[in-house]
Protein backbone atom coordinates (compact mmCIF):
# COMPACT_ATOMS: atom_id res chain seq x y z
CA UNK A 1 0.00 0.00 0.00
CA UNK A 2 1.16 3.31 -0.78
CA UNK A 3 1.55 5.24 2.37
CA UNK A 4 0.77 9.05 3.65
CA UNK A 5 1.02 10.68 6.37
CA UNK A 6 -0.61 14.08 6.36
CA UNK A 7 -0.19 16.85 9.05
CA UNK A 8 -1.31 20.42 10.04
CA UNK A 9 -3.11 22.83 12.29
CA UNK A 10 -6.80 22.27 13.25
CA UNK A 11 -9.62 23.62 10.90
CA UNK A 12 -6.81 24.71 8.12
CA UNK A 13 -8.59 21.95 5.61
CA UNK A 14 -6.97 19.16 5.90
CA UNK A 15 -9.91 16.63 5.76
CA UNK A 16 -11.33 18.91 2.77
CA UNK A 17 -7.94 18.49 0.69
CA UNK A 18 -7.63 14.85 1.46
CA UNK A 19 -11.14 13.88 0.69
CA UNK A 20 -11.35 15.73 -2.62
CA UNK A 21 -7.69 13.75 -3.40
CA UNK A 22 -9.25 10.66 -2.51
CA UNK A 23 -12.55 10.91 -4.50
CA UNK A 24 -10.22 11.74 -7.74
CA UNK A 25 -7.74 8.55 -6.75
CA UNK A 26 -10.92 6.30 -6.51
CA UNK A 27 -12.73 7.56 -10.08
CA UNK A 28 -9.30 6.70 -10.97
CA UNK A 29 -9.39 3.09 -9.92
CA UNK A 30 -7.28 3.47 -6.69
CA UNK A 31 -8.62 2.64 -3.85
CA UNK A 32 -8.05 5.05 -0.94
CA UNK A 33 -8.56 4.41 2.96
CA UNK A 34 -7.53 7.22 5.93
CA UNK A 35 -7.14 6.25 9.27
CA UNK A 36 -7.11 10.15 11.60
CA UNK A 37 -5.84 10.39 14.57
CA UNK A 38 -7.35 13.17 16.91
CA UNK A 39 -7.57 14.01 20.54
CA UNK A 40 -10.64 14.44 21.75
CA UNK A 41 -13.50 14.61 19.24
CA UNK A 42 -14.09 14.93 15.63
CA UNK A 43 -16.84 14.45 13.12
CA UNK A 44 -14.05 13.84 10.04
CA UNK A 45 -15.23 10.35 9.70
CA UNK A 46 -18.31 11.67 8.74
CA UNK A 47 -16.87 13.60 6.21
CA UNK A 48 -14.97 11.05 4.80
CA UNK A 49 -17.75 8.63 4.48
CA UNK A 50 -20.17 11.10 2.64
CA UNK A 51 -17.11 11.72 0.04
CA UNK A 52 -17.10 7.54 0.07
CA UNK A 53 -14.09 7.43 1.31
CA UNK A 54 -13.12 4.12 4.08
CA UNK A 55 -11.98 5.67 7.03
CA UNK A 56 -11.48 4.83 10.63
CA UNK A 57 -11.01 7.44 13.61
CA UNK A 58 -9.20 6.68 16.49
CA UNK A 59 -9.19 8.94 19.54
CA UNK A 60 -5.38 9.61 21.99
CA UNK A 61 -7.96 10.78 25.07
CA UNK A 62 -5.93 11.43 27.70
CA UNK A 63 -2.20 10.30 25.89
CA UNK A 64 0.01 12.03 24.49
CA UNK A 65 -1.89 12.01 21.11
CA UNK A 66 1.78 11.78 19.37
CA UNK A 67 2.62 8.47 21.70
CA UNK A 68 -1.20 7.29 20.98
CA UNK A 69 0.16 7.81 17.12
CA UNK A 70 3.63 5.72 16.74
CA UNK A 71 2.27 2.90 19.24
CA UNK A 72 -0.85 2.43 17.12
CA UNK A 73 0.85 2.93 13.54
CA UNK A 74 1.36 -0.98 12.73
CA UNK A 75 -2.29 -1.57 12.94
CA UNK A 76 -3.45 1.51 11.77
CA UNK A 77 -1.17 -0.02 8.84
CA UNK A 78 -2.61 -3.00 8.57
CA UNK A 79 -6.66 -1.83 8.63
CA UNK A 80 -5.31 0.22 5.64
CA UNK A 81 -4.44 -3.17 3.61
CA UNK A 82 -7.04 -5.07 4.81
CA UNK A 83 -9.69 -2.39 4.11
CA UNK A 84 -8.38 -2.84 0.29
CA UNK A 85 -6.56 0.37 0.09
CA UNK A 86 -4.11 0.76 -2.63
CA UNK A 87 -3.38 4.39 -1.21
CA UNK A 88 -3.50 4.68 2.08
CA UNK A 89 -3.09 7.88 4.32
CA UNK A 90 -2.74 9.04 7.95
CA UNK A 91 -4.45 12.20 9.03
CA UNK A 92 -3.25 13.41 12.22
CA UNK A 93 -5.03 17.24 14.25
CA UNK A 94 -0.94 18.04 13.66
CA UNK A 95 -0.68 16.25 16.71
CA UNK A 96 0.45 18.92 19.29
CA UNK A 97 2.55 21.42 17.35
CA UNK A 98 5.65 20.16 19.00
CA UNK A 99 5.81 16.46 16.73
CA UNK A 100 5.91 15.62 13.23
CA UNK A 101 3.70 12.10 12.08
CA UNK A 102 5.69 12.07 9.31
CA UNK A 103 8.03 8.91 8.46
CA UNK A 104 11.10 8.43 6.91
CA UNK A 105 10.20 6.49 3.20
CA UNK A 106 6.96 7.14 3.21
CA UNK A 107 5.32 10.33 1.53
CA UNK A 108 4.73 13.34 4.04
CA UNK A 109 2.14 15.88 3.50
CA UNK A 110 1.60 18.87 5.19
CA UNK A 111 -1.34 21.35 5.47
CA UNK A 112 -1.25 24.49 6.43
CA UNK A 113 -3.84 27.74 5.34
CA UNK A 114 -3.38 30.92 4.44
CA UNK A 115 -5.34 32.76 7.27
CA UNK A 116 -2.94 31.96 9.54
CA UNK A 117 -0.17 34.67 11.12
CA UNK A 118 2.65 34.86 9.09
CA UNK A 119 4.92 33.18 11.76
CA UNK A 120 2.82 30.34 11.39
CA UNK A 121 4.86 28.20 9.06
CA UNK A 122 7.69 28.91 12.20
CA UNK A 123 4.95 27.89 14.62
CA UNK A 124 4.41 24.76 13.80
CA UNK A 125 7.98 23.31 13.20
CA UNK A 126 8.47 19.92 12.51
CA UNK A 127 5.39 18.87 10.53
CA UNK A 128 6.14 21.35 8.40
CA UNK A 129 10.08 21.29 8.45
CA UNK A 130 9.74 17.71 7.86
CA UNK A 131 7.40 17.60 4.82
CA UNK A 132 7.82 16.46 1.57
CA UNK A 133 4.73 18.29 0.04
CA UNK A 134 3.01 21.99 1.83
CA UNK A 135 -0.60 22.27 0.78
CA UNK A 136 -1.57 25.91 1.21
CA UNK A 137 -5.43 26.52 1.81
CA UNK A 138 -7.66 29.20 1.66
CA UNK A 139 -5.35 31.39 -0.62
CA UNK A 140 -8.74 32.54 -2.31
CA UNK A 141 -9.80 34.81 0.79
CA UNK A 142 -6.09 36.61 0.84
CA UNK A 143 -4.05 38.94 -1.98
CA UNK A 144 -2.11 37.49 -4.39
CA UNK A 145 1.25 39.11 -2.37
CA UNK A 146 0.09 37.75 0.81
CA UNK A 147 0.24 34.36 -0.43
CA UNK A 148 3.69 35.13 -2.12
CA UNK A 149 4.96 36.24 1.33
CA UNK A 150 3.42 33.91 3.05
CA UNK A 151 5.07 30.76 0.40
CA UNK A 152 8.14 32.46 1.29
CA UNK A 153 8.25 32.33 5.13
CA UNK A 154 6.97 28.48 4.28
CA UNK A 155 10.10 28.38 2.07
CA UNK A 156 12.57 29.56 4.30
CA UNK A 157 11.20 26.82 6.98
CA UNK A 158 11.25 24.14 4.46
CA UNK A 159 13.94 24.07 1.53
CA UNK A 160 12.88 21.13 0.08
CA UNK A 161 9.42 21.12 -0.05
CA UNK A 162 7.31 21.51 -2.81
CA UNK A 163 4.38 24.20 -2.22
CA UNK A 164 1.24 24.38 -4.01
CA UNK A 165 -1.83 26.21 -3.76
CA UNK A 166 -4.93 24.09 -3.28
CA UNK A 167 -8.42 24.94 -2.75
CA UNK A 168 -10.86 23.01 -0.20
CA UNK A 169 -13.79 24.45 -1.24
CA UNK A 170 -13.86 23.74 -4.87
CA UNK A 171 -11.13 21.35 -5.09
CA UNK A 172 -9.00 23.45 -7.56
CA UNK A 173 -5.57 21.64 -7.57
CA UNK A 174 -6.64 18.69 -5.66
CA UNK A 175 -6.44 16.71 -8.92
CA UNK A 176 -2.14 17.32 -9.02
CA UNK A 177 -2.38 16.31 -5.44
CA UNK A 178 -3.83 13.01 -6.15
CA UNK A 179 -1.56 12.84 -8.93
CA UNK A 180 1.41 13.01 -6.53
CA UNK A 181 -0.19 10.91 -3.95
CA UNK A 182 -0.67 8.20 -6.59
CA UNK A 183 3.47 8.33 -6.91
CA UNK A 184 3.37 7.45 -2.91
CA UNK A 185 6.23 4.63 -2.05
CA UNK A 186 4.90 1.33 -1.81
CA UNK A 187 4.96 0.07 1.40
CA UNK A 188 4.92 -3.86 2.73
CA UNK A 189 4.84 -2.84 6.23
CA UNK A 190 5.49 0.07 8.67
CA UNK A 191 7.37 -1.89 11.13
CA UNK A 192 11.12 -0.87 11.71
CA UNK A 193 10.48 2.42 9.95
CA UNK A 194 11.36 5.43 11.29
CA UNK A 195 10.14 8.46 12.49
CA UNK A 196 11.69 11.49 10.61
CA UNK A 197 11.27 13.51 14.06
CA UNK A 198 11.82 11.83 17.61
CA UNK A 199 8.79 12.02 20.12
CA UNK A 200 8.52 14.44 23.39
CA UNK A 201 10.55 12.85 26.22
CA UNK A 202 7.81 12.55 29.44
CA UNK A 203 6.54 9.62 32.11
CA UNK A 204 6.67 12.44 35.05
CA UNK A 205 4.24 12.30 37.68
CA UNK A 206 1.92 14.09 35.73
CA UNK A 207 1.69 11.57 33.16
CA UNK A 208 0.55 9.47 36.01
CA UNK A 209 -2.73 11.29 36.32
CA UNK A 210 -0.78 13.82 39.27
CA UNK A 211 -2.63 17.14 39.29
CA UNK A 212 -1.34 19.49 42.15
CA UNK A 213 1.36 22.00 41.89
CA UNK A 214 4.46 21.78 43.23
CA UNK A 215 8.00 20.72 43.23
CA UNK A 216 7.30 17.51 45.72
CA UNK A 217 4.80 16.16 43.23
CA UNK A 218 7.23 16.13 40.91
CA UNK A 219 8.43 12.53 40.06
CA UNK A 220 10.64 11.07 36.81
CA UNK A 221 11.88 13.13 33.73
CA UNK A 222 11.33 16.17 35.24
CA UNK A 223 12.87 19.49 33.45
CA UNK A 224 12.79 22.52 35.20
CA UNK A 225 13.85 25.72 33.15
CA UNK A 226 15.39 28.93 34.01
CA UNK A 227 13.44 32.30 34.10
CA UNK A 228 15.56 35.50 33.82
CA UNK A 229 16.20 37.35 36.58
CA UNK A 230 13.89 35.57 38.91
CA UNK A 231 14.79 33.88 41.92
CA UNK A 232 14.39 30.60 40.77
CA UNK A 233 17.43 31.82 38.37
CA UNK A 234 20.21 29.53 38.27
CA UNK B 1 9.22 9.65 -7.05
CA UNK B 2 8.88 12.57 -4.39
CA UNK B 3 11.35 11.12 -2.14
CA UNK B 4 13.60 12.54 0.34
CA UNK B 5 16.40 12.96 -1.74
CA UNK B 6 14.21 13.72 -4.90
CA UNK B 7 16.73 16.16 -7.36
CA UNK B 8 13.65 17.62 -8.92
CA UNK B 9 11.84 18.78 -6.36
CA UNK B 10 15.43 20.75 -5.07
CA UNK B 11 15.22 22.03 -8.62
CA UNK B 12 11.65 23.13 -8.02
CA UNK B 13 12.41 25.10 -4.93
CA UNK B 14 15.77 26.99 -6.23
CA UNK B 15 13.96 27.85 -9.32
CA UNK B 16 10.52 29.00 -8.29
CA UNK B 17 11.56 32.50 -8.13
CA UNK B 18 11.94 32.22 -12.00
CA UNK B 19 8.77 31.87 -13.74
CA UNK B 20 8.56 31.26 -17.47
CA UNK B 21 7.24 33.72 -19.08
CA UNK B 22 5.29 33.27 -22.63
CA UNK B 23 5.54 35.37 -25.08
CA UNK B 24 2.39 34.16 -26.20
CA UNK B 25 -0.75 32.56 -24.42
CA UNK B 26 -3.50 30.77 -26.71
CA UNK B 27 -6.50 29.26 -25.48
CA UNK B 28 -8.39 26.86 -27.87
CA UNK B 29 -11.60 26.99 -28.80
CA UNK B 30 -13.80 24.97 -27.10
CA UNK B 31 -17.55 23.92 -26.56
CA UNK B 32 -20.54 26.31 -25.72
CA UNK B 33 -23.29 25.45 -23.00
CA UNK B 34 -24.74 22.97 -25.67
CA UNK B 35 -21.66 21.69 -26.86
CA UNK B 36 -21.59 23.62 -29.42
CA UNK B 37 -17.59 24.41 -30.97
CA UNK B 38 -16.58 27.73 -30.58
CA UNK B 39 -15.89 29.58 -33.49
CA UNK B 40 -11.92 30.39 -33.00
CA UNK B 41 -9.13 30.36 -30.72
CA UNK B 42 -7.73 33.31 -28.48
CA UNK B 43 -4.35 34.46 -28.63
CA UNK B 44 -3.00 36.94 -25.90
CA UNK B 45 0.52 38.79 -25.87
CA UNK B 46 2.37 40.64 -23.58
CA UNK B 47 1.90 44.05 -22.87
CA UNK B 48 -1.79 44.13 -24.25
CA UNK B 49 -5.13 44.08 -22.50
CA UNK B 50 -8.10 41.95 -23.45
CA UNK B 51 -11.51 43.05 -21.51
CA UNK B 52 -14.37 40.27 -21.21
CA UNK B 53 -17.84 41.86 -21.11
CA UNK B 54 -21.27 39.48 -21.29
CA UNK B 55 -23.82 39.61 -18.89
CA UNK B 56 -23.85 37.06 -15.78
CA UNK B 57 -23.48 33.42 -16.08
CA UNK B 58 -22.30 33.88 -20.31
CA UNK B 59 -18.68 32.28 -19.48
CA UNK B 60 -16.45 34.55 -18.61
CA UNK B 61 -15.45 33.33 -15.20
CA UNK B 62 -15.29 29.89 -16.92
CA UNK B 63 -12.97 31.44 -19.26
CA UNK B 64 -10.49 33.13 -17.08
CA UNK B 65 -10.45 29.49 -14.59
CA UNK B 66 -9.86 28.11 -18.11
CA UNK B 67 -6.42 30.18 -17.88
CA UNK B 68 -5.62 29.72 -14.31
CA UNK B 69 -5.93 26.43 -13.88
CA UNK B 70 -4.13 25.87 -17.40
CA UNK B 71 -6.70 23.70 -19.22
CA UNK B 72 -5.87 20.79 -21.41
CA UNK B 73 -8.89 19.74 -22.64
CA UNK B 74 -10.00 18.52 -19.05
CA UNK B 75 -12.11 21.60 -17.96
CA UNK B 76 -15.96 21.78 -19.01
CA UNK B 77 -15.25 23.87 -22.00
CA UNK B 78 -12.61 21.35 -23.44
CA UNK B 79 -10.24 24.30 -24.06
CA UNK B 80 -6.87 23.92 -23.86
CA UNK B 81 -4.19 26.45 -23.04
CA UNK B 82 -1.11 26.61 -25.15
CA UNK B 83 2.35 29.05 -23.97
CA UNK B 84 3.99 29.70 -27.07
CA UNK B 85 1.94 28.07 -29.11
CA UNK B 86 2.74 24.18 -27.02
CA UNK B 87 1.03 22.91 -24.92
CA UNK B 88 2.85 22.45 -21.33
CA UNK B 89 3.65 18.87 -20.51
CA UNK B 90 1.93 17.05 -17.22
CA UNK B 91 5.43 18.56 -14.87
CA UNK B 92 5.54 21.78 -16.77
CA UNK B 93 1.79 22.20 -16.44
CA UNK B 94 1.85 21.29 -12.31
CA UNK B 95 5.08 23.12 -12.04
CA UNK B 96 3.77 26.55 -13.05
CA UNK B 97 0.54 25.92 -11.19
CA UNK B 98 -0.31 28.91 -9.00
CA UNK B 99 2.37 30.89 -10.68
CA UNK B 100 1.42 31.42 -14.54
CA UNK B 101 -1.26 33.74 -13.38
CA UNK B 102 -1.80 36.64 -10.51
CA UNK B 103 -5.56 37.59 -9.60
CA UNK B 104 -7.03 40.85 -8.71
CA UNK B 105 -10.54 40.12 -7.69
CA UNK B 106 -12.53 42.32 -5.80
CA UNK B 107 -13.64 41.98 -2.28
CA UNK B 108 -10.19 41.01 -0.74
CA UNK B 109 -8.92 41.99 2.23
CA UNK B 110 -5.32 41.46 3.61
CA UNK B 111 -5.35 39.21 6.81
CA UNK B 112 -1.72 39.23 7.61
CA UNK B 113 -0.66 40.65 10.97
CA UNK B 114 2.29 42.94 9.56
CA UNK B 115 2.71 46.29 8.98
CA UNK B 116 2.99 47.91 5.22
CA UNK B 117 6.55 48.45 4.96
CA UNK B 118 7.27 44.99 6.19
CA UNK B 119 4.72 43.22 4.22
CA UNK B 120 5.99 45.12 1.25
CA UNK B 121 9.67 44.49 1.95
CA UNK B 122 8.90 40.67 3.01
CA UNK B 123 7.29 40.39 -0.53
CA UNK B 124 10.36 42.34 -2.59
CA UNK B 125 13.08 39.83 -0.66
CA UNK B 126 10.71 36.91 -1.60
CA UNK B 127 11.02 37.83 -5.17
CA UNK B 128 15.10 38.64 -4.72
CA UNK B 129 15.12 41.99 -6.38
CA UNK B 130 18.33 43.79 -5.66
CA UNK B 131 17.21 46.51 -3.38
CA UNK B 132 14.30 45.56 -1.13
CA UNK B 133 14.37 48.68 0.52
CA UNK B 134 13.82 50.49 -2.17
CA UNK B 135 11.31 48.68 -4.11
CA UNK B 136 9.27 48.30 -1.21
CA UNK B 137 9.71 52.02 -1.05
CA UNK B 138 8.29 52.70 -4.90
CA UNK B 139 5.41 50.15 -3.95
CA UNK B 140 3.92 52.07 -1.63
CA UNK B 141 4.51 55.56 -2.75
CA UNK B 142 2.77 53.86 -5.70
CA UNK B 143 -0.02 52.51 -3.69
CA UNK B 144 -0.68 55.84 -2.05
CA UNK B 145 -0.40 57.63 -5.73
CA UNK B 146 -4.01 55.09 -6.03
CA UNK B 147 -5.53 55.27 -3.00
CA UNK B 148 -7.60 58.68 -2.24
CA UNK B 149 -6.34 58.78 1.36
CA UNK B 150 -2.54 58.13 2.00
CA UNK B 151 -1.17 55.85 4.94
CA UNK B 152 2.33 55.74 5.93
CA UNK B 153 4.49 52.67 6.16
CA UNK B 154 3.67 51.94 9.66
CA UNK B 155 0.04 51.50 9.40
CA UNK B 156 -1.46 47.64 9.68
CA UNK B 157 -2.73 45.81 7.17
CA UNK B 158 -5.71 44.43 8.27
CA UNK B 159 -6.37 48.58 9.61
CA UNK B 160 -6.07 49.68 5.81
CA UNK B 161 -9.11 50.80 4.01
CA UNK B 162 -10.68 48.39 1.35
CA UNK B 163 -9.84 51.26 -1.21
CA UNK B 164 -6.06 51.60 0.79
CA UNK B 165 -5.85 47.67 0.48
CA UNK B 166 -7.03 47.14 -3.17
CA UNK B 167 -4.67 50.34 -3.86
CA UNK B 168 -1.64 48.30 -2.31
CA UNK B 169 -2.34 44.82 -3.48
CA UNK B 170 -2.33 46.57 -7.36
CA UNK B 171 0.96 48.14 -6.80
CA UNK B 172 2.44 45.11 -5.22
CA UNK B 173 0.99 43.29 -8.12
CA UNK B 174 2.55 45.82 -10.81
CA UNK B 175 5.88 46.25 -9.45
CA UNK B 176 6.66 42.93 -7.75
CA UNK B 177 4.24 40.15 -8.53
CA UNK B 178 6.39 37.45 -10.90
CA UNK B 179 3.33 35.99 -12.50
CA UNK B 180 3.31 36.90 -16.34
CA UNK B 181 -0.27 36.91 -16.56
CA UNK B 182 -2.80 39.14 -14.88
CA UNK B 183 -6.47 38.44 -14.41
CA UNK B 184 -8.37 41.24 -13.35
CA UNK B 185 -11.99 41.38 -11.91
CA UNK B 186 -14.21 44.31 -12.13
CA UNK B 187 -11.52 46.85 -11.21
CA UNK B 188 -13.75 49.40 -11.11
CA UNK B 189 -15.15 48.65 -8.05
CA UNK B 190 -11.56 48.43 -6.61
CA UNK B 191 -11.97 52.00 -5.11
CA UNK B 192 -9.13 54.00 -6.36
CA UNK B 193 -8.44 55.41 -9.95
CA UNK B 194 -9.10 53.01 -12.16
CA UNK B 195 -7.00 54.63 -15.22
CA UNK B 196 -4.00 55.52 -12.95
CA UNK B 197 -4.52 51.77 -11.70
CA UNK B 198 -4.33 50.26 -14.87
CA UNK B 199 -1.42 52.23 -16.42
CA UNK B 200 0.71 51.19 -13.87
CA UNK B 201 -0.31 47.08 -14.05
CA UNK B 202 0.41 48.18 -18.01
CA UNK B 203 3.93 49.07 -17.63
CA UNK B 204 4.49 45.91 -16.03
CA UNK B 205 4.52 44.06 -19.45
CA UNK B 206 2.17 40.96 -18.59
CA UNK B 207 -0.59 39.45 -20.43
CA UNK B 208 -3.81 41.51 -18.67
CA UNK B 209 -7.35 40.29 -19.15
CA UNK B 210 -10.51 42.29 -17.63
CA UNK B 211 -13.83 41.00 -16.75
CA UNK B 212 -15.19 44.54 -16.50
CA UNK B 213 -18.78 45.95 -16.91
CA UNK B 214 -17.10 49.23 -17.54
CA UNK B 215 -17.32 51.14 -20.63
CA UNK B 216 -14.41 53.17 -20.59
CA UNK B 217 -11.92 50.19 -19.58
CA UNK B 218 -14.06 47.63 -22.13
CA UNK B 219 -13.62 50.69 -25.00
CA UNK B 220 -10.07 51.54 -23.61
CA UNK B 221 -8.74 47.65 -23.91
CA UNK B 222 -6.97 46.80 -27.34
CA UNK B 223 -10.02 44.28 -28.10
CA UNK B 224 -13.11 42.79 -26.51
CA UNK B 225 -13.91 39.40 -26.65
CA UNK B 226 -17.87 39.37 -25.91
CA UNK B 227 -19.49 35.93 -24.35
CA UNK B 228 -22.47 34.05 -24.68
CA UNK B 229 -23.92 31.02 -23.59
CA UNK B 230 -20.46 29.85 -22.19
CA UNK B 231 -18.51 30.80 -25.28
CA UNK B 232 -16.59 33.63 -27.16
CA UNK B 233 -19.38 35.03 -29.46
CA UNK B 234 -17.04 37.79 -31.06
CA UNK B 235 -14.10 39.59 -31.23
CA UNK B 236 -13.81 43.23 -31.55
CA UNK B 237 -11.38 45.76 -32.03
CA UNK B 238 -11.99 49.58 -31.47
CA UNK B 239 -13.59 51.53 -34.59
CA UNK B 240 -13.13 55.13 -35.19
CA UNK B 241 -16.60 55.86 -34.40
CA UNK B 242 -15.87 54.12 -30.78
CA UNK B 243 -12.63 56.31 -30.28
CA UNK B 244 -14.62 59.67 -30.35
CA UNK B 245 -17.02 57.75 -27.87
CA UNK B 246 -14.50 56.42 -25.70
CA UNK B 247 -13.29 60.40 -25.44
CA UNK B 248 -16.26 61.83 -24.38
CA UNK B 249 -17.10 59.23 -22.02
CA UNK B 250 -13.38 59.90 -20.72
CA UNK B 251 -13.96 63.22 -20.70
CA UNK B 252 -17.28 63.04 -18.97
CA UNK B 253 -15.33 60.69 -16.19
CA UNK B 254 -12.77 63.47 -15.65
CA UNK B 255 -15.88 66.06 -15.16
CA UNK B 256 -17.21 63.53 -12.59
CA UNK B 257 -14.19 63.19 -11.01
CA UNK B 258 -13.33 67.09 -11.07
CA UNK B 259 -16.74 67.67 -9.04
CA UNK B 260 -16.33 64.81 -6.89
CA UNK B 261 -12.81 66.54 -5.60
CA UNK B 262 -14.85 69.81 -4.98
CA UNK B 263 -17.78 68.50 -3.09
CA UNK B 264 -15.46 66.36 -0.75
CA UNK B 265 -12.93 69.16 -1.08
CA UNK B 266 -16.04 71.37 0.70
CA UNK B 267 -15.57 73.92 -2.07
CA UNK B 268 -18.42 75.73 -3.76
CA UNK B 269 -19.36 74.92 -7.44
CA UNK B 270 -20.32 77.90 -8.53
Amino acid sequence: MRLITVAGPPSCGKTSVVAKACGVLQESGQPCAVVKFDCLQSRDGDLYRAAGVPVSVAFSGGLCPDHFFATNLEEAFAWGVESGAQVGLIETAGLCNRCSPHIRGALAVCVIDNLMGIDAPEKIGPMLRMADIVIVTKGDLVSQAEREVYRYRIRQMNKRAVIRHVNGLTGQGCAELAAIMARAPDIDSVTDMKLRFSMPAAVCSYCLSETRIGGRYQKGNVKKAKFAGGVHAE
Amino acid sequence: MLSEDAGSDVQDAQHENRVYAPASMTLTAGRDKSGRPEAADVVFRSGEITALLGPTGSGKSRFLSDIESLACGDTPTGRTLLLDGRAPDADERFGLQGRLVAQLTQNMNFVLDMNARDFVLAHAMSREVTDPEAAARRVLDAANALAGEPFGPGAQLTQLSGGQSRALMIADTALLSWSPVLLIDEIENAGVDKRRALDLLLASDKIIVIATHDPVLALSADRRLVFEHGAVRSVQTRTGSEEAILARLEHMETEMSRVRAMLRAGKALG
